[in-house]
């Protein structure tokens, strides 16, 4: 009744162009926004925002990351958390080097170390597909993920054997370290992935966009555009291993404030990374938002959630529950929707738009 | 070569137009298998040339040859006056060659809007940076290339279909949305594998149609494969044919009909 675009003319490309053509997608992307900076701060506590929020918007950007890669390009990787982690050393290696240059712009330029990286190990995706390049991917992983803990340079020898993140100032208010307050670092990590995502989307509604998805579906055809294989697919690493680089430097230097990161880039984050594009929905942005508020949340809620609805859940019960119930998630997005949470999203909006006349 | 026979039969008005593409005794094999065998033929600046010959007479993969998929392993190929030994698919499209294929290559998972638009790529030139903004310059460029995609649209008729993904369309819309990506390309030499195959008597009549518009209004050179012998005399203005892998008759629809060699390769005589 209310959802409608009816009365919505649209009379000119640019307004059909649009990323939000119908007024109350606007509405509602104004007021998520409203939500996200004035409503969780105000509501949440320093739990709600360390262990929930922030996760979610690290975990959302390193999915869309994947999702360009693996839902836009068609190409697979297990090799996310290593990408993260090369963002997450080089935002160290760099800020320790240059301790007066702003944190967020290390933040950014670590990106571009893992875009560098991501692009060396997808040089064999020219000539390897699907099961072949999983492997190669895999192996960026397990080389990396070594380094990560075999090579003390990384961690400037620090006894701990993992980045233990130093005080760093924004404006005067520290945003990294002990003394960062949960809102500070959330108000960080949301510009980031507001600013992120944007990119993101204007990149996969117009020509870069369109060529991925090209390569996706008929390579063949996609070169006889005059779109280069080579070129659309190593863009694709480069972007895909930004966004991770970024959001590895933010789950550290953000989320996990030190101390017990450890060998946190292994091949499980990699995999969840995965399923959260999987379940959010390939080639979706907001796909990747839902997935990862869905597999960030998900241990969340059945650890706390539940037992305060009062169903009994031992921990590892409910870490047990969770695994079988992503697992089996994951085999029915795969089987009946490949689009995921999204496509269900999108019905929905489709069935509210004719509601309450079906046809 | 028979340039005499032509004077007498063919259209004068092409005869004397330039030679667009040259092909020179080209063989391809695969293994054992002899695909093409000393192939020569040329097509001339706004003719519709139409390729014909039973199945696996090797049509497809002249074409393949021609916009670079396969690289002939004897002899050569000009195109616009340029001799190319190794052509690479995407060098074929910024040089001006576009093609559809006979079993549908569209982007599935696109719509018909994105996949001609795609079409537009080549000719779009800003770069990472503006596509990352995409205000200013960049949506300028989209804009206008939106509005000529937007003109193939409605000249196909396919206005309705503007925002579906392709996947899901019947075959011959297929074909048709096919045909838009390439004309969104403007190429200069257009290469058609079976558009009317698999197609009802409305469809392959408005295909037929498209296609003799497009020659004419806009000029493009069409090289065409088909099966359906009075859509190749209605609609070409020479004929090739092939026949395992070899030239067996060159020339206007109706000297090529009259062929003894054409008339026993399609009745099937024994050799
Ligand atoms: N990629 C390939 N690998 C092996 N053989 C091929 C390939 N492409 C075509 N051929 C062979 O070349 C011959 C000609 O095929 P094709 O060009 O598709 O014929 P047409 O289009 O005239 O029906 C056939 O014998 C076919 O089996
Ligand atoms: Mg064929």
């Amino acid at each position: 009744m209310f959802y409608r675009e009816a009365g919505q003319f649209k009379s000119t490309y640019q307004a059909d162009m649009a990323v939000f053509p119908i007024r109350q997608d606007r509405i509602g992307l104004a007021v998520i926004l409203l939500i996200a900076f004035i409503g969780i701060p105000l509501i949440g506590n320093d739990f709600f925002i360390t262990s929930v929020m922030i996760p979610f918007l690290v975990f959302s950007l390193a999915a869309i990351g994947l999702n360009i890669l693996t839902g836009y390009t068609g190409l697979i990787s297990l090799g996310t958390a290593a990408f993260m982690g090369v963002g997450a050393y080089a935002a160290y290696k760099m800020t320790t080097a240059f301790p007066g240059v702003n944190i967020i712009v290390l933040i950014l330029v670590s990106g571009l170390f893992s875009a560098a990286i991501g692009v060396l190990f997808g040089l064999p995706s020219l000539r390897i597909k699907g099961f072949y390049l999983a492997v190669a991917t895999l192996a960026a992983q397990f080389f990396l993920q070594w380094a990560f803990v075999r090579v003390p340079w990384l961690f400037n020898y620090n006894a701990s054997g993992a980045i233990e993140v130093p005080q760093r100032l924004l404006f005067g208010i520290p945003v990294t370290g002990a003394s960062a307050s949960p809102e500070t670092r959330y108000y960080v990590c949301l510009c980031l992935v507001i600013v992120m995502t944007w990119f993101a989307s204007n990149l996969v509604h117009g020509k870069i966009g369109r060529s991925w998805m090209a390569v996706r579906d008929m390579d063949i055809a996609a070169e006889l555009m005059g779109i280069k294989l080579l070129t659309a697919k190593l863009l694709a690493f480069a972007v895909s291993s930004f966004y991770a680089g970024v959001a590895g430097a933010m789950m550290i230097f953000l989320w996990y404030g030190g101390g017990e990161a450890a060998d946190v880039f292994n091949i499980r984050l990699s995999f969840n990374i995965l399923f959260m594009v999987i379940i959010g929905g390939l080639g979706s942005l907001i796909g990747s938002f839902f997935g990862a508020a869905f597999i960030a949340s998900l241990p969340t809620i059945m650890k706390f959630g539940l037992p305060a609805l009062g169903v009994p859940l031992s921990g590892a019960t409910a870490e047990h529950v969770t695994f079988m119930l992503v697992g089996a998630l994951i085999i029915v997005f795969l089987i009946v929707e490949p689009h995921g949470l999204a496509r269900l999203w999108q019905i929905g909006k489709q069935k509210l738009r004719t509601w309450p006349f079906p046809y | 070569m028979n340039a005499e026979l032509m004077n007498v039969t063919g259209e004068p008005i092409r005869e004397k137009s330039e030679v667009l593409l040259a092909v020179q005794n080209v063989s391809l094999r695969f293994g054992g298998v002899k695909a093409i065998s000393d192939v020569s033929f040329d097509i001339r600046k706004g003719e519709v040339r139409a390729i014909i010959g039973p199945n696996g007479a090797g049509k497809t993969s002249m074409l393949n040859c021609i916009n670079g998929f396969y690289q002939p392993q004897e002899g050569q190929i000009t195109f616009k006056g340029q001799r190319r030994d190794r052509m690479k698919p995407h060098r074929a499209a910024a040089a001006g060659i576009a093609r559809t294929f006979q079993n549908v290559a569209l982007f599935k998972g696109m719509s018909t809007l994105d996949n001609i638009m795609t079409g537009r790529t080549l000719k779009m030139k800003r770069g990472f940076f503006w596509q990352a903004l995409r205000h200013g310059p960049a949506m300028t460029e989209e804009i206008e290339h939106r509005r000529v995609v937007e003109d193939i649209i409605d000249f196909l008729q396919i206005e309705h279909i503007r925002k579906l993904p392709v996947g899901k369309l019947p075959y011959g819309l297929q074909k048709r949305v096919e045909l838009g990506r390439a004309l969104a390309m403007e190429p200069e030499l257009l290469l058609l594998d079976e558009p009317m195959a698999g197609m009802n008597l409305e469809e392959k009549e408005d295909m037929c149609r498209f296609i003799l518009d497009v020659n004419q209004q806009f000029g493009t050179t069409i090289a065409l494969i088909e099966h359906d012998m009075g859509v190749v005399m209605d609609l070409s203005d020479r004929v090739v044919v092939l026949e395992y892998g070899r030239k067996i008759a060159d020339g206007t629809p109706s000297e090529v009909k009259a062929d003894q060699k054409v008339i026993d390769a399609y009745l099937g005589v024994a050799h």
